[in-house]
């Protein structure tokens, strides 16, 4: 295969919820295939849903140590995130460290108990959209504000500060940031977590900031730089990819009336159809790996030190899994798509996500049942290739 | 059918309690607690079938 063959990765969304269709290409040769990246690297891009988890579940074979060259970037930014170090970037052991002394945040329980105050929040946000009316842009007022609240108060961040660290996550997140506009906003996110837990540290709050303070920082297990960078991933985690699943989920259902009218008609459908949703829309485009030691995908040799890109956007359109992948079907048994990832690195927010989803989306639709885009569908502006995938803005009127 | 946890694999992230919340509880540090760990009848087995294959970190297997 000549050098001109390979295709790119990554390439923009034409339309705001289906992979690009060069995507297509990724399949050509089986489930895994060379693609060549910005910075000339050729990795191997894994599109099938089995080899998707197998990669993901084996962290002896497949590494995601960011510090390591042999980690690939898909864009820019990422080198810029190498001098970041959390448990995304990291392998077990010490991935296994840093994840365990979050868990108890992160169980069903205490994620059943914020659903009473997300309620709340959601009754709030659209008590002003209604007061604002059409035509209103339903990211700033709606799908942004709820993650971005929810994980301001989970954390102890003053949510004063939203305006600062919502726009530095966009920086930070966005696939067309260059090296030296991702570093800014990496710089200037670390200065402000790194003052605010300073502040913390002389008056504690009641957040998981400051719990990790007392137990993790204080008795000498973390470093404060530690806690700073563990910080940096929760906030921004926390808040930019929930904003676009809600943003996309909702356009995806103005778009399949037909779907829509069957989750009105039937709100026990709710949990299933969150779960095709986030199939369907896959905010986070893929999930980039390394092979520490030679060995075979589906067939293909894969060689140590050889980059491996998880296209779970790909994974999550394998028709083997998925029939008529590209079909929304709330009713269908989604939940093993791999939106949140799988194996020890699989997103640690992903029932926040879903009980942030289920409130947002329920209520919206039961709230404004003449909810409508304002603009066409294809007038709503996408977010860049390969970085967490969205809409800018969402104008709706009702 | 029984279905065996590890709880040393253990994520915590709860997919199991998410899918079957009578079958599958997790402790205060997020750990997996198995409530019921029998499955008799077909329908129930396949059900835990699926469970045990949507967790993250392999932590769930079963036995005869
Ligand atoms: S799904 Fe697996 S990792 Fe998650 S809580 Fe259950 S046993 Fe633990």
């Amino acid at each position: 295969m000549t050098g001109t063959e390979i295709p790119e990765y990554p390439l923009a969304r034409t339309c705001p919820f289906h992979p690009p269709a060069g995507y297509a290409r990724y399949r050509e040769h089986g489930p895994v295939n060379p693609v060549r990246l910005y910075d000339g690297r050729r990795v191997w891009a894994v599109t099938g849903h089995a080899e998707a988890r197998e990669v993901l579940l084996n962290t002896g074979l497949f590494s995601s140590e960011r510090a390591d060259p042999r980690y690939p970037a898909t864009s820019p930014r990422f080198e810029a995130a190498r001098k970041v170090r959390n448990f995304i970037g990291m392998d077990p052991p010490d991935h296994t460290a840093q994840r365990r002394m979050l868990q108890s945040s992160f169980t069903m329980r205490r994620i059943n108990g914020l659903r009473p105050g997300i309620q709340r929040l959601v009754d709030e946000l659209l008590d002003a959209v209604v007061a604002k009316g059409p035509v209103v842009d339903l990211v700033p007022e709606f799908a942004l504000p709820i993650p971005s609240i929810v994980i301001s108060e989970l954390l102890g961040v003053p949510y004063g500060d939203h305006a600062f660290f919502e726009q530095q996550s966009r920086r930070v997140a966005s696939g067309t940031s260059t090296l030296e506009e991702s570093a800014d906003a990496f710089t200037q996110l670390l200065q402000y977590l790194d003052g605010l837990i300073q502040d913390k540290e002389r008056s504690a709050g009641d957040g998981l900031l400051d719990v990790l303070i007392a137990e993790q920082v204080r008795p000498g297990i973390l470093t404060r730089r530690e806690l700073v960078d563990i910080s940096l991933l929760l906030l921004v985690a926390g808040h930019e990819t929930t904003a676009s699943a809600i943003a996309l989920g909702v356009v995806a259902l103005l778009e399949h009336p037909d779907q829509l009218a069957a989750l009105r008609a039937d709100p026990a459908l709710l949990p299933s159809a969150v779960e095709e949703l986030l199939r369907f829309t896959t905010i986070a485009d893929s999930v980039a790996r390394f092979a520490t030691a030679d060995t075979e995908l589906a067939g293909q040799p894969v060689a140590a030190g050889d980059g491996v890109l998880v296209v779970l956007s790909a994974a999550n359109r394998d028709d083997t899994v998925f029939p008529d992948p590209d079909l929304l079907d709330l009713t269908r048994r989604a939940r093993s798509h791999v939106s949140f990832g799988h194996g020890a690195h699989q997103c640690i927010g992903h029932n926040i996500a879903r009980a942030e989803l289920e409130i947002a989306f329920s209520t919206l639709f039961a709230r404004l049942p003449g909810l409508r885009l304002a603009v066409p569908l294809d007038r709503l502006p996408g977010k860049d290739a390969g970085g967490v995938q969205g809409v800018f803005e969402l104008p709706v009127a009702w | 059918m029984r279905v065996i946890a590890d709880t040393n694999r253990c994520l915590g992230a709860g997919q199991c309690v998410l899918a079957d919340p009578e079958r599958f509880d997790q402790s205060d540090d997020g750990i997996v607690v198995v409530l019921r760990a029998e499955a008799t009848d077909p329908a129930e087995q396949e059900e835990v079938r699926e469970t045990v294959s949507h967790c993250p970190s392999r932590a769930l297997s079963l036995a005869d």
